[in-house]
């Protein structure tokens, strides 16, 4: 028998039960638009935090100060300021340290021609953005000279130039940061966001000294809050937490079995650790989408039983005119094949679609890869192979006359 | 002497039953020639249908042999007993059997289909069968737009699709009132006559029977009365 005549008894038989085909298919078109949608949406989450990881830079440690205990209380990191500028300078010159800085950082309301916008104010060094591997946009960043000399200048974020110049060129123009005036001398590039959520393109830059004397009034004199280092290599960062541990614990005179007055942090690892949970979170996805999947296949099993039960008796003549037990085998194993690849496009369809619109209501990034639809796609035909080839057996191993006397 | 078309030698069928084996045929020996008319008549249980199972390939025997135009059927695989049942056999059944879902073109076409032909030429080989049981008009009406005696046309002219050396016919008319009936017999009564077509039927009714030359009788299983005389036809 041809290939053709078998997809066309396919189709006849599947034409003539239109409603049973389209609810047999719901299964497999519920299972694949939800494979796709949940790829998608894991796959998004997964680019999301590739980027922010990226954004961060590469083998970082944050230095924060203040850890643990504090004569008896335990007080949250960062709220007692035991890091000096001297302990950032040190820090740096650990040989498996590229570059340490020292930040201090809160918020503050800038003014620019009369609009006015809150934004986080880090006070630093030129080395922050080196460690950040933070590009400019346009102009500079400040430089040693203007650390040492406290000089008002600024550089700000993306955010903060739309929000404050929209599109005038802010270079050159003076804002008040909590009423003192600050010349914008550069534009960070755009970064996006950070692990955590927050907009990492919100923000202003000065000199950690000017920061102190004009914006971070309540700040303690050449303590930072805390201080981003870099390490040489990855293979390094083991070797550089270890050292700048025990740099700090002797600069700061901590004695044995007495607590740090700070904590490391591997950055990366961090790092690590979230885009390790967004796999797996996307892994889930997919196996619960699978699942359904797997459901959709059985439906389709079920109803391809029920219909060689029902037709028991067609199969009967068929067979007595000549159709031998294979022609009867692939009629059904092509009829639950037919449902499922429909059902599969269908779904297809309708999983891109809601991707696309989960990405754009949600403002959630959603990525439909090839291998997604290639993998639904395949499932689906391995699904109807299967779960078709049993109810088309049965048909296939019907004696004839047995068959022909069912009613 | 040439080979006859169908030769059986003590042939037996049994089936397993609940209060144990039912001998359905108990060594029947005969044989038919190409182009015979054949009735085959018995009470129900007489053994009758389990015959002409067997000799349709729909069955194999539990013991005997069976040559079908010199072939030993039992020797044949599953496959090679359709593709026989497909090219040297036609069907035509009491109930008519047709496909419910399928016009009458579609169900004429099904053997041809089967025999691995290409979808316009069966098309075309079906309408002609069509228009040779006078339903050429009706190609597209699905069986349940038919009367009886359309439908058993249209089974006979599905039966004759292959062009078949012999058409086994069960009851052919029990479904059917007495005009209609006269019109299917004189038909298969023509296909014999001017085909040469072999023909056995199954029939409890004496006045089918009449138009075969030959009537074969069973009981219980064996055949208790075989004469030939000539027929009634036309």
């Amino acid at each position: 028998m041809i290939f053709s005549s078998l997809l066309e008894t396919a189709w006849h038989a599947l034409t003539t039960h239109r409603m049973r085909s389209f609810l047999t298919m719901l299964g497999m078109v519920i299972g694949v638009a939800a494979v796709i949608l949940m790829m998608a949406i894991g796959e998004g989450a997964q680019v999301m935090v590739r980027d922010s990881i990226k954004s961060m830079g590469s083998n970082l440690f944050i230095i924060m100060s203040g850890a643990s205990t504090s004569g008896g209380a335990r007080v949250p990191s960062g709220s007692a300021p035991t890091l000096t500028f001297d302990d950032a300078d040190a820090i740096s010159e650990l040989k498996d340290v590229l570059a340490a800085a020292p930040v201090s950082s809160g918020s503050a309301q800038l003014i620019y021609n009369g609009i006015n916008w809150s934004t986080s104010v880090f006070g630093t060094t030129p080395d922050y953005v080196v460690v950040r591997d933070w590009p400019m946009e346009s102009g500079g960043f400040f430089n040693e000279a203007d650390v040492r000399s406290g000089a008002r200048v600024a550089v700000i974020g993306q955010v903060v130039v739309r929000e404050l110049f929209g599109d005038e060129d802010p270079i050159g123009k003076i804002i008040r940061i909590k009423q003192a005036p600050f010349e914008i001398i550069g534009v960070l590039a755009a970064k996006g966001q950070s692990l955590d959520g927050r907009d990492q393109d919100d923000i202003v830059m000065v000199p950690i000294s000017s920061a102190q004397q004009k914006i971070h009034s309540n700040a303690i004199r050449n303590r930072a809050r805390f201080i981003m280092a870099q390490a040489v290599s990855e293979k390094s960062m083991e070797i550089a937490e270890s050292t700048i541990t025990d740099l700090l614990r002797s600069r700061h005179r901590i004695g044995v079995g007495q607590d740090d007055d700070f904590s490391v942090r591997n950055l990366t690892a961090i790092a690590e650790t979230a885009a390790a949970t967004t796999r797996i979170m996307s892994i889930l996805l997919g196996t619960i989408a699978a699942i359904s999947l797997v459901v959709g296949g059985i439906g389709i099993m079920n109803i391809m039983l029920v219909s060689v039960t029902e037709r028991t008796r067609e199969i009967g003549i068929r067979m007595a005119i000549g159709a031998r037990r294979r022609d009867v085998l692939w009629q059904f194993l092509i009829e639950a094949l037919t449902l499922s690849l429909i059902g599969c496009g269908i779904g297809l369809l309708l999983g891109v679609g809601g991707a696309f619109l989960v990405g754009g209501l949600a403002g959630l990034p959603v990525a439909v890869t090839p291998t997604s639809v290639l993998l639904a796609v395949g499932v689906s035909f391995l699904i109807g192979v299967f779960f078709g080839f049993y109810p088309a057996r049965r048909a296939a191993g019907l004696d004839p006359i047995e068959a022909l006397r069912s009613q | 002497m040439a080979t006859p078309l169908i030769e059986v030698v003590d042939l037996e069928k049994d089936y397993p039953t609940g209060a144990g084996v039912f001998q359905a045929l108990r060594g029947v020996s005969l044989v038919i020639a190409e182009g015979e008319f054949v009735a085959i008549m018995g009470a129900s249980g007489s053994g009758k249908s389990t015959f002409m199972n067997l000799l349709g390939c729909l069955d194999r025997p539990s013991r005997g042999s069976y040559h079908l135009n010199g072939q030993d059927v039992s020797r044949l695989s599953s496959d090679q007993l359709a593709a026989l049942r497909n090219r040297e056999i036609g069907f035509v059944f009491q109930g008519f059997n047709l496909l419910p879902k399928l016009t009458a073109l579609d169900n004429v076409a099904l053997p041809l289909m089967y025999a691995g032909m290409a979808r316009e030429a069966r098309r075309q080989q079906a309408q002609a069968m069509l228009e040779r049981v006078g339903l050429g008009e009706r190609s597209h009406h699905t069986p349940l737009q038919l009367s009886g005696g359309q439908q058993q046309r249209v089974a006979i002219a599905r039966a004759l699709a292959t062009r078949p050396r012999i058409i086994f016919a069960d009851e052919p008319t029990g479904n059917l009132d007495t005009e209609t009936s006269r019109q299917v017999m004189d038909f298969f009564s023509q296909l014999n006559r001017e085909e040469g077509i072999t023909l056995v039927l199954v029939t409890h009714e004496a006045d089918i029977a009449a138009y075969a030359r030959r009537r074969i009788r069973f009981q219980d299983g064996r055949v208790v009365e075989d004469q030939t005389r000539e027929a009634v036809a036309a």
